[in-house]
């Protein structure tokens, strides 16, 4: 009954659609991409033998262009209510078949996990030991880095609510201090791993104290800025960092001592096995997912002890947090220093993976990766920034797989070249349909009678 | 009209908690409020109360340290601690607060806001209610309960290895949160979103958050504004009980006059900044410079005036 109902209202409306009304809307945005494209595509300029301009007109491209714009647009009132309510429903579906796998906790935590220790071995059986190398580093231990960090910018944005534009830079200190440290005094990556945690919370506190009073655009732009610095400082001090050039030889972690090498007293002599480098990479693929899940563990229990419970206060609410006898200079201090601690740890293991590092891996791109990953993952969600994270840096790398549409394209074409193309469009479309992100419910950190999941229209994102 | 014969203070004998003296507070050039002086009588309700932009919620802004008073005292005195040499001994010096006997003084327009709650133990609400809408009512609760329990965490070093000592702390917590949510008849929506509840729930959940910091004075700024008749009762019922069995003052600033004469044990009347009257319920309600205030001046006078310029 509902149902005929319904698809009357909808013939109704396909009859009293405005067809000329569409064309007229789809011809002016025609018109507006021709005026567009007029100063930008139609001339391409270069200089002849005697340093003159000459514009070469390309009609050809701007026709195309116009043609595609009214096309689209044409097609888009025609059938876009229909697409967008597919859309729409297909991400509510998204949604919310991944909210009860939030409630199968238990199920869904140890299913995950059992999956990600199995990763290298199915990676080794499904590739075998030649093809799992790039599946292992390239997949399974990049993303694991940015789901680490994702973990430790969570504590900040999510939780906190303080927007940080800045994260790489503890990044940066933690794989500067690593380097450093075992470059200038020979310590080893063990001892290394904490102390980078050490120095980065430090340098937390440090941009923690001249922000505290900032809020909104203003923090936003003051961690930007400190993002900077770190990374300017690094290739101009070049007598210590040796500059843009970077620094290499880090030594690589070991195995309780035992290097990954061919030699002797390698790990592979030791346990008496073929040495092959997929022995490095399952050791650093284990240890970074030890890492992550040591963030989790650990941001999990601070957000139900009072410290994390003051965190998302004073994300809710700046001012109820201080009449209510919060320090509030601590609780952002706290927040800034073990998101940073985090994110040390991660450029610790950054470093000492890849024997090399240089301000080129420090740059603002990267920050805004890590805080696009929390975005879209749900601010405070930790499931969520983990798919994220899988998704955008998974993705990325999946770019690098679609060689094959050189076939079509031709060989100039390059799928790795889209990568911003297609990160903006994806953050386009989760700001029309997810704006919440991913996950946007919040789980209580407290119960008394029955656990229930808060909407995420209640939850405020902060504005600091 | 002649005035009134009734004694101001009759039945206020009570000995202060909160002592304002020439309290002045300039925006640039606009003086929002000028040299006021009262006192918050101890386990009794006082209401603050005058016209719209009169400087009630500056004066509350001062006392909690939102505001930098731009002159003046503001002294808390807490569990006994009485007005006496100790506090001008204690204005001369640069500190903050002392302890006197059981209890302390504590100088409010030196201390910053989140000490001021803290330490002063001076909880408040706001006029436009501020609760943690996304936490759930028993989160506001225990959040409320932050500094005894961070340190029952160890500065969370305790509760991160999940010691039995903050476990059974945090259970103390959730026994006082529920038994707060108890008297206010919302134990039932504890796991319910702050901002999913009703206004007048809201507004109590407000008041009872504030609570359960501990406090010695309360602070509630406009605790009636947007409620029916019968959430402002209710709302009477769980401030007198707030006084009787909890023993907090209060001080509370409402333009709801049921409210005010039933509830209050002693009212302040300002108007533009200055107190124009203070005295008991009885005195405020028949005090013809308050009358004047609230209604301008009486119909009387209106009627003479409009008979002179007929003429």
């Amino acid at each position: 009954m509902a149902e005929a109902e319904a698809k009357r209202v909808a013939s109704d409306e396909r009859a009293a659609f405005d067809w000329l009304g569409a064309l007229r809307d789809a011809g002016f945005l025609g018109l507006l991409t021709l005026g567009l494209s007029f100063p930008i595509i139609a001339f391409r300029t270069r200089q002849d033998l005697w340093q003159g301009l000459v514009l070469d007109p390309r009609w050809e491209l701007v026709t195309v262009l116009v043609a595609i714009a009214f096309t689209a647009r044409f097609c888009w009132l025609v059938f876009g209510n229909r697409l967008a309510g597919g859309v729409q429903s297909l991400a509510e579906r998204v949604g919310s078949t991944l909210s009860p796998l939030k409630s199968y906790t238990a199920t869904f935590r140890l299913v995950g996990l059992a999956w990600l220790i199995a990763y290298p071995f199915l990676a080794v059986l499904f590739a075998g030991p030649g093809g799992a190398l790039k599946w292992i580093d390239n997949f399974g231990i990049q993303i694991l880095i940015y789901v680490m960090l994702g973990w430790g910018l969570n504590i900040v944005v999510g939780l906190a609510g303080l927007l940080d534009l800045g994260y790489v830079a503890f990044y940066a200190v933690g794989a500067y201090s690593t380097a450093l440290l075992s470059t200038y005094f020979g310590f080893s990556f063990w001892l290394c791993l904490p102390l980078a945690g050490i120095f980065a919370a430090l340098w937390g506190i440090l941009l923690g104290f001249p922000v505290l009073r900032l809020r909104g655009d203003y923090l936003a732009i003051v961690t930007l800025a400190f993002g900077e610095i770190i990374r300017l400082v690094l290739i101009n001090w070049v007598e210590l960092t040796n500059g843009a050039a970077g620094i290499s030889g880090i030594p690589r972690p070991t195995f309780f001592g035992l290097p990954f090498n061919a030699s002797d007293e390698g790990f592979a002599a030791f346990f008496g096995l073929q040495f092959t480098p997929l022995h490095r990479l399952f050791f650093l693929f284990y240890l970074i997912l030890l890492l992550a899940l040591l963030t989790n563990w650990v941001t999990i229990r601070l957000r139900r002890l009072p410290i994390g419970r003051a965190w998302e206060a004073l994300r809710e609410d700046e001012i109820a947090c201080r009449s209510l006898g919060i320090d509030t200079v601590t609780t952002k201090l706290t927040a800034f220093s073990i998101g940073a601690m985090f994110g040390g740890i991660a450029g610790a293991f950054f470093a000492a993976r890849l024997g090399f590092i240089s301000p080129k891996s420090f740059e603002f791109m990267e920050s805004a990766v890590i805080l696009s990953i929390v975005v879209l993952g749900g601010m405070g969600s930790q499931i969520g920034v983990a798919i994220a994270a899988v998704v955008m840096i998974g993705g990325t790398e999946m770019l690098r797989e679609l060689v094959w549409l050189k076939a079509i394209f031709g060989a100039g074409f390059d799928p790795t070249q889209y990568r911003m193309l297609l990160f903006g469009m994806a953050m386009v479309a989760m700001m029309v349909w997810r704006p919440r992100g991913l996950i946007s419910k919040r789980e209580p950190s407290i119960v008394l009678h029955e656990k229930r999941a808060i909407g995420g229209e209640l939850v405020k994102e902060g504005q600091g | 009209m002649a005035a009134p014969a009734i004694d101001p203070n009759a039945g206020l004998d009570a000995e202060p908690i909160l002592r304002v003296e020439h309290l002045t507070m300039r925006f640039g050039g606009l003086v929002a409020v000028n040299d006021l002086s009262f006192d918050v009588a101890r386990g009794q309700i006082t209401a603050l109360i005058g016209p719209n932009g009169a400087g009630k919620t500056t004066v509350f802004n001062c006392i909690t340290g939102f505001y930098k008073p731009s002159s003046g005292r503001i002294v808390l005195m807490s569990d006994g601690a009485l007005p006496g040499p100790a506090i001008d001994a204690l204005t001369d010096t640069s500190m903050r607060s002392r302890r006197v006997g059981d209890g302390g003084i504590y100088l409010l327009e030196r201390m910053p806001d989140s000490e001021i709650a803290a330490q002063a133990r001076v909880a408040r609400t706001f006029q436009n209610i501020r609760l943690f809408t996304g936490m759930t009512v028993l989160e506001n609760l225990i959040v409320a309960q932050h500094n005894w329990l961070n340190r029952a965490s160890g500065y969370s070093l305790l509760g991160l290895v999940g010691a039995k000592s903050f476990r059974d702390a945090e259970a103390r917590a959730v026994e006082i949160a529920v038994a707060w949510l108890d008297r206010i008849g919302l134990k039932g929506r504890a796991d319910d979103p702050a901002g999913a509840l009703p206004y007048g729930d809201q507004r109590r959940l407000e008041i009872v958050r504030a609570m359960c910091t501990g406090p010695v004075l309360l602070c509630l700024d406009e605790p009636a504004a947007g409620l029916n008749p019968r959430e402002s009762a209710e709302l009477n019922e769980l401030l007198l009980s707030i006084r009787d069995s909890n023993g907090t003052s209060l001080l509370l600033i409402e333009h709801d006059m049921s409210v005010v004469m039933e509830i209050s044990d002693h009212i302040i009347v300002l108007e533009y900044g200055k107190k124009i009257s203070d005295g008991t319920p009885e005195y405020i309600k028949n005090d013809p410079k308050v009358i004047a205030a609230y209604l301008g001046v009486e119909d009387e006078e209106v009627d003479d005036a409009a008979a002179e310029l007929d003429q």
